[in-house]
């Protein structure tokens, strides 16, 4: 019978020593170095390469790459961690150390030893960056609708077509691409991962959008014009990039809820310090009740999607067979959370919240991304109620 | 080079919870301990040199046992490994009790360079680093704002800060070298330096590891604060309003009136 599969995990719950030394060490670079830099990061609309080289040169970039390749080996909560903190003050930063991992990951769930070895080292490093390919114009919640074709050909693979909405895919030195390989198979069959090297002939950036926000993250449209990759490019096996895809957002969504607890975070901090500051009628607008009841239900709120968050990196991280409903009810619940909590924000500081003197209604534009991408919260909700009803037979 | 930096624990500056205990005392609770400020110029500095000439930095602390978190960022920063000389006895030790406490674990340590910030952002005596170094009868070179040593010639140079620019001393080593920010801004630790320095050695000594012989702490050698109160209310500060000739002249007249110019 298909139900809610309870799953229970030993172990404290409470970070780690070292979680709260990393998360510490992060949270002091996002404040000293990054927040100083978000309102330009926003305006300019440019990718801050500045901001790339500090995460690379501090190894936050990393986090997300085994040990053995030159990474950190952190956990997902870890990873989780430091995407929060930087996220805290500048969502595109959040976004720069997600986007790396979430390229990466089908590389690390079905890439060869050889295949981990020849590009891992540079991305853990931050000398390389990674962006994950799937999306087209015509297929994005239902991404098996793809339609970039890879035609083998010898010992390679010929790749045409076109990828649209690719977080840092203009900026990316790597890209894993999503194309079909068996037109014929079942749906979910039919697509297989591959990774084009940007210097590839045929390869090339359209355009970049122009976006309400995470602005400084550039949001490419790709082209593949006859792109010839070896089939040592190929990861994992033909017909298997559906279930890869599926799989690395399972283990990518906490990384958006994360980058949206931090937002969120962020907007409660600005909108606490003017509430104690701002005097209205005599007191502190934070003395004000109406006041006061939002800064509660914006830290509450804020607190909930964390623990979720949390809780499902942990979850994910310890292979629960219920990775999807974890990764789906915290990117849900902090993406939802991130918008409303901005958006008091913007309400508190009132008109001040609505000018660009103050962060937080850049925090509202970021917040709203969270609840679109990696599958809208829609798509989330699909992913839960499949869950807790399973296939109708 | 091996280069000892010493480094104490001081109730964080910028956190504002600072007050003082019932005994008049520093209350060490109140705030969080971060590494002294003037230690960590002293611990980048000489970072930068073990990077430039080979070798290690080691971290000493007289400290409560509480304190190895700090010495973690140290060691997160770079350091090798750490030394924390830590003893119920030793709580309010006075200045000499803490050079002479600091100069006994160094005679079981080996080292070129000794380290620190010329005084701490808590005390503020300023005088442990010269107290140790001359019971160790070790050259003392501080204030310093670039060391440059030559390990082949078995020298150090540094510039010191002096009111008109700076001096150059040359000693010998081993040698005491202490610091302000003039060193430079302490780095970051990179995530992989904290991770590494969970694994790193902090050795821990009690008095009674060292060979302090007669000169072990006892009840005299600690501070007792008799009373304490706010300095007084700086005197109003006085603008001079006139023609810029006038107003120099007689700014300069004021300040050399106090033997300041």
């Amino acid at each position: 019978m298909p139900g809610v599969t309870v799953t229970t995990t030993a172990g404290p719950y409470r970070l780690t020593e070292e979680q709260e030394d990393l998360r510490l060490a992060v949270r002091v670079l996002a404040d000293e170095r990054v927040a100083p830099r978000a309102a330009e990061i926003d305006r300019s609309g440019e990718f801050p390469q500045d901001i790339k080289d500090l995460l690379a040169a501090h190894d936050i970039l990393g986090l997300p790459f085994p040990a053995a390749h030159g990474g950190l080996g952190a956990d997902l909560l870890t990873t989780c961690l430091a995407i929060e903190q930087l996220s805290r003050a500048c969502a595109t930063t959040g976004l720069i150390l997600a986007v790396q991992s979430l390229g990466a990951l089908p590389l690390r769930f079905a890439g060869t030893d050889e295949q981990q070895q020849r590009w891992f080292p540079d991305l853990a490093s931050g000398r390389k960056l990674i962006a994950f390919a799937l999306t087209e114009s015509e297929a994005g919640s239902d991404a098996a609708a793809a339609r970039t074709r890879a035609v083998r050909d010898g010992d390679d693979y010929v790749i045409n077509g076109s990828k649209r909405f690719i977080s840092q895919g203009s900026v990316a030195d790597l890209i894993t691409v999503f194309a079909i390989t068996d037109p014929e198979a079942p749906r979910h069959r039919r697509l297989s991962c591959f990774v084009v090297e940007k210097e590839t002939a045929g390869f090339k950036v359209e355009r970049v959008e122009h976006k309400m926000g995470i602005r400084g993250s550039p949001t490419a449209e790709l082209s593949f014009h006859d792109v010839r990759v070896p089939a040592a490019n190929r990861v994992g096996d033909e017909g298997q990039g559906f279930q890869l895809a599926m799989r690395t957002l399972d283990r990518s969504r906490p990384g958006i809820a994360a980058q949206a607890v931090g937002i969120a975070q962020g907007a409660l901090e600005v909108a606490t310090r003017y509430a104690g500051e701002r005097r209205q009628f005599g007191k502190r607008i934070g003395d004000h009740q109406m006041v006061a009841a939002m800064l509660a239900d914006m830290d509450a709120q804020t607190e909930a999607a964390r623990q979720l968050l949390y809780k499902a990196c942990v979850e994910i991280e310890a292979g629960s067979s219920d990775a999807g409903r974890w990764s789906a009810v915290c990117k849900l619940v902090a993406g939802d959370t991130a918008m409303r909590v901005t958006t008091d924000a913007v309400q508190v500081l009132g008109g001040y919240g609505y000018i660009d003197e103050f962060p937080v209604e850049r925090m509202m534009r970021d917040a709203k991304i969270t609840q679109l991408y990696e599958g809208t919260q829609q798509i989330q909700r699909l992913v839960i109620a499949r869950s807790l009803l399973g296939k109708d037979d | 080079m091996r280069i000892v930096v010493l480094a104490k624990p001081v109730p964080d500056p910028a956190s504002s919870a600072e007050r003082l205990g019932p005994d008049n005392r520093l209350d060490r609770s109140a705030a969080p301990a971060v590494i002294n400020g003037n230690d960590e110029y002293a611990l980048e500095a000489a970072l930068k040199l073990t990077e430039a000439h080979g070798g290690e930095v080691i971290v000493l602390a007289m400290a409560p046992a509480s304190a190895p978190e700090m010495l973690r960022k140290a060691l997160a920063m770079g350091a090798a490994s750490g030394v924390l000389v830590t003893d119920p006895a030793l709580e309010g030790a006075d200045t000499l009790t803490s050079a002479r406490v600091l100069a006994a674990a160094l005679r079981g340590m080996e080292y070129d360079l000794v380290m620190a910030g010329v005084d701490t952002s808590d005390g503020g005596a300023g005088v442990v680093p010269a107290g140790v170094a001359t019971l160790l009868g070790l050259p003392y070179l501080s204030y310093a704002a670039k060391v440059e040593p030559d390990p082949s010639a078995g020298t150090v140079r540094v510039q010191r800060i002096s009111p008109t620019g700076f001096d150059v001393l040359e000693a010998s080593m081993p040698a005491f070298v202490s610091g302000t920010q003039a060193l430079g801004a302490p780095r970051y630790p990179s995530l992989k330096g904290i991770m590494a320095a969970r694994s790193k050695e902090i050795a821990t000594r009690s008095l009674a590891d060292l060979e302090l012989g007669d000169k072990a702490p006892s009840g005299t050698w600690t501070t007792r604060v008799l009373a304490s109160e706010p300095p007084a209310a700086r005197a109003p500060t006085r603008v001079v309003r006139a023609p810029a000739d006038e107003a120099a002249k007689e700014i300069v007249d004021l300040l050399a009136s106090r033997g300041i110019v």
